[in-house]
């Protein structure tokens, strides 16, 4: 990597990270993986003039479980996701969205809190996180606050969290029992961005009834994007392929793709129509297992 | 025919799989590569490159570039104006520019390069040279490049009025035509081969180190043909001075070459030019972007393929037209002879009357082009052609596509055989080959499943490619490079205690030359291939080759190697007979020692016959034990392979999953198995690069639209099937040990195998043809269109 030059700091606790955020402003970066920074430095994409590195703060690698709530720290591993037992049993929808994340090397080094603080919608945890309807908490120098996964998206590469705070960890609300989950996504080759992804979530009742459902799509919309009229189209009924062809239908219909060289708009509707229908069976049977 | 190993483990001559001897520099780390070279007092060269397809250059503004820290100079074309060194010739004799003094001509060109002394301070210097552009429309399109309205591109060569670089055509035009004509059977289709690049891992780059008190430069750099390029040196820098006795190449390891480092690209000229008038060593590496849109692509072969033959499946005719986009230039690297490589043996393995080639190459603004990546010349696209029609025509008329190929093989009773467009194929056996690529796949088997499927409307498909080969350039009567010939060397010296350094005219880049030339030489003499020690890549040790591309190097240094140390065996023979004192008629050689004819227990080692050779050798005889050898083949060899490929794919989404891959390659004898089948794994997945990823893709204004490995899609193993390798063995008749090159074939072939699968899976819905990359989004698009789904 030829990148332009840079400051490299490397604090031990958040409050010394506050300080050097408010000392460089918008001219500072955090780095916790790197597997989105790195490639931007190095085609000079971004030239921040320090890099503030946080692998040396302590308390940010857990995962743990407290209450209904499942909590992921902010420099949680992808590869550390595909091997936590609790996590897995819960929202299998991770052992689905971690082995589809580049390759190993990259999710050695790769963090979940990265994936969602890049604010790309062609990553794949913005959608999971919305099908999961996970919190994040952002932290600054005047205290923590807690943001819905809705509310944290603003534009391309542009997050709730402001130049003098820091992503500390993800918040997950427990299912209710009877509740599975499922994520796939269409690469061209492996460590490609998705051409589509969805990410569902669903509750079904001892009637059959679907009582929750929460759908997460990739790649197909300039911000990570839940699809609402698909949710809507679930709960309070029965899941038929009638119902699923109709939650289908909407995502596809909601979605606001770009045509690239993975394919067309009229493609890439399709795919998402295609991946809402197969999810929905997966996370179903999951769901009723 | 099966191979048998005439010697035993400990000596490893040919046929033992033994483990490669430059592995272990290169498993821990300690291989030597261009980059690692680091000289006392090295300057570090970056290069500003045009973001325009097409455009003037008003103004190169390198003030603030200057400011930069560590920044010592900036070059422009008006400085190596002043050498006349902004021109340089390319492999087929058309010129390109070093760099530009008024114009640019393709996205990612050379425009201006910096030297410092630290590679960040160039990069930064890089960033901060303001070029002012005056943008053009450019030509990308090449079926609109002869238009009329065209503009005129290469406005440098005097009274040239179009964009057509020249007209090549092989074969019977007239008789073509009249068999066309009345043929109750003729398919078409229009293809495109495409643009794609050989991404080797190593990107391209050098070390220029020119001494002034000497007057001497020693160029470090990735080169597949070192002494080619020392000769091109000489050529292109001879009047300042650098004449070939003032040159020395050298080609350290080489991490993938695959053709994109046959050529010479202006980085090196600028990084010898800088050297030559700072004094200083000066390295340029090329970064991944800059590799993979700058340096020479491969193939983008328009092809416009008919197949004439009779109802019931005897092929009569080819006939292939063929549009070449070379972009800016042609900077192939094929022999002079050939300006379309060998895309005549494009008749393929059948055995039919008469075909008409031709084709057209043009210029557009676009990089220029096009090497060989893998492909001896030209021979994928060739291949792809032929292997593509053949199903085309089976489809047609309603034929197994196998059983179509069974009745149009050249039978192998017919070897030598004289191919429609002079080619003489030395030998081969296809219906064997194909025989047994079915039974390892039951293809019966897998043809009643997929009519199974099919009533399911499930897609499933079977593709077969059953290729020829054509490598080992070549006969110096017809192949040359700027007039070099063809040839290739070998020269072996055995020391006294029987330990030896052979050096070669060739190159390896990854193939495996250290294990393989030892092997041979192991073959011959019986000296433990361990104890020998292989070099290449040194102009001033090395004898004079024109290095390895086209599977060349087994065909031609491969034989020299043998004849070499053939000569060294008739010589151990007199020496034998001195010491045994008997007559050299009563002696017999097996591997490792001679000995008396019914008296076994009377024999000298070849250990002791080179210890005689340096201690007590015959008086009159010449001391020592080395020999030397040019080898000018007698004619090309011709391996041969069946692939039948076996896809999987999901209608709904248009994902393709190779299900099932089988190659049979023949290559004539074997010299290490397991280095044959790591080439041809290595091959197979080069091969599916192109049919299912690779392309690269340009817009109306020639911007390159997948210029990282981002979007360039390479294939990883995780694309890659589990390759199910075997082979047949039909020994070449006019090659030394009987061997034909294997490096080629499975990129070669691989391709149309992939294609017909695919095309045999959508059939049922009156797709006939689809070009290659064949992604999800186009097969989807096509069944579409065809109101499949």
């Amino acid at each position: 990597m030829i990148a332009a030059d840079f400051n490299y700091e490397a604090p031990t606790s958040l409050d010394e990270a506050f300080t050097l955020l408010r000392k460089y402003g918008d001219e500072a970066k955090i780095l916790s993986g790197g597997h989105s920074l790195i490639p931007m430095m190095k085609l000079r994409f971004a030239s921040p003039e320090c890099i503030i590195d946080i692998n040396n703060i302590p308390g940010l690698s857990d995962i743990t479980r407290e209450g209904d709530i499942m909590k992921i720290g902010a420099l949680v591993r992808e590869a550390q996701v595909e091997h936590a037992a609790e996590l897995l049993e819960h929202f299998p929808i991770f052992a689905d969205v971690t082995k589809l994340i580049a390759d190993p090397q990259v999710r050695n080094m790769g963090t979940v809190g990265g994936n969602l603080a890049h604010g790309d919608a062609a990553n794949d945890h913005p959608a999971v996180m919305m099908a999961l309807r996970a919190s994040v908490v952002i932290a600054g120098a005047d205290g923590t606050r807690v943001v819905p996964i809705d509310e944290f998206f603003f534009g391309f590469y542009s997050t709730a969290i402001q130049p003098d705070e820091i992503l500390t960890e993800i918040q997950i609300p427990m299912p209710s029992p009877y509740t599975g989950s499922a994520y796939h996504k269409l690469e061209r080759k492996v460590g490609d961005y998705a051409t589509a992804g969805v990410a569902v979530q669903l509750t079904i009742d001892a009637n059959g009834i679907c009582t929750y459902a929460g759908i997460g799509l990739t790649n197909v919309n300039p911000l990570p994007m839940r699809a609402a009229r698909s949710e809507e189209a679930l709960v309070g009924k029965k899941i038929t392929d009638e119902t699923i062809a109709e939650a289908a239908r909407y995502a596809s219909d909601d979605c606001n793709p770009s045509a690239d060289l993975r394919g067309d708009v009229e493609y890439k509707r399709a795919m998402v129509g295609v991946l809402t229908k197969r999810m929905i069976h997966k996370a179903a049977q999951r769901a009723v297992a | 025919m099966t191979q048998v190993c005439k010697t035993s483990k400990a000596i490893g001559g040919m046929g033992h799989s033994m483990k490669r001897k430059e592995d272990g520099r290169f498993l821990q780390g300690k291989g030597n590569y261009v980059d690692d070279i680091k000289l006392d007092g090295m300057l570090y060269m970056d290069i500003v490159r045009s973001p325009y397809a097409y455009a003037k250059i008003k103004k190169i503004d390198s003030e603030a570039a200057l400011k930069v820290p560590g920044v010592l100079a900036v070059i422009t074309g008006r400085d190596l104006e002043q050498y006349n060194l902004h021109w340089m010739p390319t492999l087929m004799s058309d010129t390109q520019m070093v760099l530009p003094t008024d114009t640019v001509m393709y996205q990612a060109q050379e425009v201006a390069a910096i030297i410092a002394t630290s590679r960040y301070a160039a990069r930064d210097g890089r960033e901060a040279v303001r070029v002012e552009y005056e943008v053009m429309k450019p030509v990308i399109d090449p079926f609109k490049a002869l238009d009329p309205s065209a503009p005129v591109l290469r406005t440098d060569k005097p009274g040239k009025t179009d964009n057509h670089i020249w007209h090549w055509e092989v074969g019977d035009k007239a008789r073509t035509e009249a068999v066309f004509a009345s043929a109750d059977v003729v398919v078409k289709e229009q293809m495109h081969i495409p643009r794609i690049h050989v991404a080797s891992i190593e990107t391209c780059g050098c070390v220029a180190d020119y001494s002034k008190v000497n007057n001497h430069l020693t160029m470090y750099m990735t080169t597949q043909a070192p002494h080619a390029i020392r000769t091109v040196i000489a050529l292109v820098a001879g009047h300042v001075g650098l004449t070939e006795e003032k040159v020395r190449v050298i080609s350290p390891d080489i991490g993938g070459g695959f053709g994109g480092k046959v050529p010479v690209y202006p980085g090196y000229v600028i990084a010898i030019a800088a050297s030559f008038l700072i004094g200083k060593p000066v390295k340029w590496i090329e970064d991944r972007s800059e590799n993979l849109q700058a340096d020479s692509f491969a193939r983008d072969y328009h092809i416009t393929a008919e197949m004439a033959g009779t109802k019931d499946g005897k092929i009569l005719a080819t006939r292939f037209k063929v549009l070449a986009d070379h972009g800016y230039t042609d900077a192939s690297a094929n022999p002079s002879k050939f300006p379309t490589g060998m895309f005549s043996i494009a008749t393929g393995s059948y055995d039919y009357g008469t075909t008409f080639m031709e084709a057209d190459a043009i210029y557009t603004n676009k990089p220029p082009g096009g090497v060989a990546y893998r492909c001896s010349f030209r021979v994928t696209e060739a291949v792809h052609a032929i292997e593509r029609m053949t199903d085309r025509y089976a489809l047609e008329i309603g034929k197994d596509p196998a059983q179509l190929r069974f009745d149009n093989f050249i039978p192998k009773e017919a070897f030598p055989w004289h191919s429609p467009t002079g080619w003489i194929y030395d030998s081969g056996d296809y219906e064997a080959g194909l025989r047994k690529a079915m039974d390892a796949i039951d293809y019966e088997g897998l043809r009643k499943e997929q009519t199974e499927k099919r009533a399911k409307g499930e897609l499933m498909g079977i593709g077969i490619s059953t290729f020829t080969e054509v490598v080992g350039a070549g006969p110096s009567k017809d192949f040359d490079i700027l007039g070099i010939k063809m040839f290739d060397s070998a020269e072996i010296r055995v020391h006294p205690t029987g330990k030896a350094i052979a050096r070669f005219g060739t190159k390896s880049q990854g193939q495996g030359h250290e294990t393989t030339y030892a092997q041979i030489i192991a073959e011959e003499l019986g000296i433990p291939a361990e104890n020998i020690q292989i070099e290449e890549g040194d102009t001033d040790t090395a004898p004079y080759g024109l290095g390895t591309y086209a599977s060349r190097s087994t065909p031609t240094a491969g034989a020299a190697a043998a004849v070499a140390a053939r000569k060294l065996r008739d010589k151990a023979r007199k020496i034998a007979a001195y010491l045994l004192e008997v007559s050299e008629d009563d002696l017999e050689w097996e591997p490792g020692k001679f000995f008396v004819k019914g008296a076994p227990e009377k024999s000298k080692t070849i250990q002791e016959l080179v210890f005689a050779a340096y201690t007590n050798h015959p008086q009159g005889m010449e001391a020592g034990f080395e020999a030397t050898h040019y080898y000018d083949p007698p004619n090309l060899t011709f391996p041969s392979g069946a692939y039948i490929c076996v896809v999987d794919i999901d209608k709904e989404t248009g994902e393709i999953k190779v299900r099932r891959f089988v190659a049979i390659d023949d290559c004539g004898n074997i010299i290490n198995p397991m280095i044959v089948q790591g080439q041809v794994h290595g091959g197979l997945t080069q091969g599916i690069a192109p049919a299912m990823y690779e392309s690269l893709i340009y817009d109306d204004d020639g911007n390159i639209l997948n210029g990282t490995l981002m979007d360039y899609l390479v294939p990883t193993a995780v694309e890659s099937p589990n390759w199910e390798t075997g082979h047949t063995i039909t020994p070449s008749p006019h090659h030394p040990i009987g061997a034909k090159g294997v490096g080629e074939s499975p990129t070669v072939g691989a391709p149309p195998a992939i294609a017909n699968a695919i095309v045999d899976a959508l059939s049922p819905y009156g797709i006939t043809h689809l070009d290659i990359p064949i992604t999800p989004f186009k097969v989807w698009k096509a069944l579409k269109e065809k109101g499949a789904i």
